[in-house]
């Protein structure tokens, strides 16, 4: 059972839920750059939380199904077809042996998750299939390759039953100019009261330079009275303050230690949100208590168990 | 010792703000204790010259009660048995030359030295490994002799070989993979720093010591380096 990569698209990876336990030696976790949308599609079809999945920037992506399945997409809108019906996001879809599955280009968002019923067959490396292709790990061949034509992407036999939704309040809507909370810390007292205000009351903008590994933001310029500080760990959702005062919030694929000064670092939802915007995209931040962060984990993660599924 | 939250499910554990051998011995036993006695709700521990970063399971625990078991942990005495790594030294050999050494003619100009001073100094200290990052299993090493200690390179190399030995002011590394890098290249070893197939994975971890050892191109070659990778 598997389906054939027809066209890999910008940028097709297996994820599972990240690499966990290797940063003592300089391996990142890689991982799902949106987890609120890569949890609710496991739940959709009742997955495994951490089955592995295929999230899929930007688009572009042609798969043939070489069996009868159910998927699940979630997060971003890449204006998906099954055949030639569309294939709208947040729900499951029916998939028969022969089926193409096309996504075309974004219509809001950046990334969406694409989960099949019982889950994907990949290579664990180091525990984990999250593809990190500048280390080499994960993805079907364990080598950290993303998806390529002529890809056999084999999963497990699963039912073609569910017919499920997720309910429309646990849908963020990626178009909405973003406003994000930031806990304070790190090297946040080196930063004088008047750049903090500055960062906390600046619009910026996401700027070209968006990876995997970082979002450099473009705005009023923040400097600390730190030109660089002994390396130390970086957190995912870190926001880093070079030189230039331009800020660079550290994702999934982050370098584990670094010199730069931190004023602080987003929650790991609010990375997620981050995540789905692209070039020119506005955000905005707020100064949040770690307990609030805390607190809509919890909350987060209390839906994603016990909320009632829509029928699709 | 400061333990300050991070994230909803990360805190960082500063033991010192300086980078000196006491604080990283501090540091290296940080990493034994939570290790030893935290193992249920930590996920990952990122340990570098002053600091520990810890990772934790939320739906374990919360930041109050690790920090409340961070400070005990940290708050005991390591046992002498529980210090395996304490006197562990790895001798690294290294073929030091310019066809492998690809900075090693700048670092003779820049400390005004001839090459086998360079190398003798390179190979005549004992080092320490502060924190391994950048990429994995690329270890920091401290400290070179101020006589070598040659600032980083102004333009970056796009690809640094495999194995390449690199100095930058005060610290001095091994590039596990190839990689960009701008640390300026005295030699090469033809050990693997990293092997995704073995047991331990990385050659070294914080707190290891490190010593050099300079081998001539034949033993280079009988221990697998390789020259082609430029």
């Amino acid at each position: 059972m598997s389906f054939e990569v027809l066209n890999p698209g910008m940028l097709a990876l297996l994820q599972d839920t990240g690499r966990v336990g290797y940063q003592h030696i300089g391996v990142t976790t890689g991982g799902p750059m949106d987890e609120h949308a890569f949890l609710w599609a496991n739940r959709l079809l009742d997955n495994a939380l951490d089955a592995p999945q295929l999230e899929i920037t930007f688009g572009k992506l042609s798969l043939l199904a070489h069996a009868d399945t159910c998927i699940a997409i979630t997060g971003a809108d890449l204006g998906a077809r099954i055949n030639d019906r569309q294939a709208p996001p947040w729900r499951t879809h029916r998939i028969r042996r022969g089926d193409r599955i096309d996504f075309n280009t974004p219509v809001a968002g950046l990334r969406a998750y694409l989960a099949v019923a019982g889950g994907f067959q990949p290579t664990f490396k180091l525990g984990s299939c999250a593809t990190v292709s500048r280390e080499g790990l994960g993805g079907f061949d364990g080598q950290g390759k993303k998806l390529a034509k002529g890809d056999k992407l084999p999963f497990n036999p699963g039912t073609d039953e569910i017919a499920a939704a997720v309910p429309p309040e646990d849908i963020p809507d990626y178009r909405q100019s973003l406003r994000l909370g930031v806990i304070p810390g790190y090297q946040y007292p080196h930063f004088t009261p008047i750049a903090r205000a500055r960062f906390f009351s600046s619009a910026y903008e996401v700027s070209q330079n968006i990876d995997r590994m970082g979002y450099r933001l473009t705005g009023d310029a923040v400097h600390s009275e730190l030109d660089g500080i002994i390396s130390e760990g970086i957190a995912y959702g870190a926001i880093q303050i070079p030189a230039d005062g331009q800020p660079i919030v550290l994702m999934k694929d982050r370098q584990t230690i670094g010199g730069y000064p931190k004023i602080g670092s987003l929650s790991a939802l609010g990375a997620g949100q981050l995540a789905q915007r692209g070039p020119g995209a506005s955000v905005s931040f707020y100064a949040m208590d770690v307990g609030e962060a805390e607190a809509l984990r919890m909350i987060f993660q209390h839906r994603l168990k016990t909320a009632t599924l829509l029928a699709a | 010792m400061k333990i300050e939250a991070i994230n909803e499910n990360t805190c960082i554990v500063y033991l010192g703000d300086e980078i000196h051998e006491a604080i990283a011995e501090k540091v290296k036993q940080a990493v034994v204790s939570i290790r030893r006695s935290m193992a249920d709700v930590v996920l990952d521990l990122v340990p570098s010259y002053t600091s520990v970063m810890v990772c934790f399971d939320l739906t374990k625990t919360d930041r109050f009660a690790m920090a409340s078991r961070l400070r005990q942990a940290l708050g005991e005495p390591v046992a002498e048995s529980e210090q395996p790594g304490t006197a562990r030294t790895i001798e690294l050999p290294v073929y030091y030359a310019p066809e492998v050494g690809l900075d090693l003619d700048d670092v003779c100009q820049a400390s005004g030295l001839p090459m086998e001073d360079v190398v003798n100094l390179h190979t005549g200290c004992e080092y320490r490994v502060y924190a391994i990052g950048f990429s994995p299993g690329f270890a920091y090493l401290g400290s070179t002799d101020d006589r070598i200690a040659v600032p980083r390179k102004s333009t970056p190399r796009l690809k640094v070989p495999t194995g390449s030995v690199g100095i930058a002011g005060t610290q001095t590394a091994i590039y596990p993979s190839s990689t960009p890098g701008g640390w300026q290249i005295v030699g090469r070893t033809p050990s693997k720093m990293i092997d995704w197939n073995s047991e331990s994975l990385a050659l070294m971890q914080v707190g290891d010591r490190v010593r050099f050892r300079s081998i001539d191109r034949q033993e280079y070659i009988d221990l697998g380096g390789t020259f082609d990778e430029l």
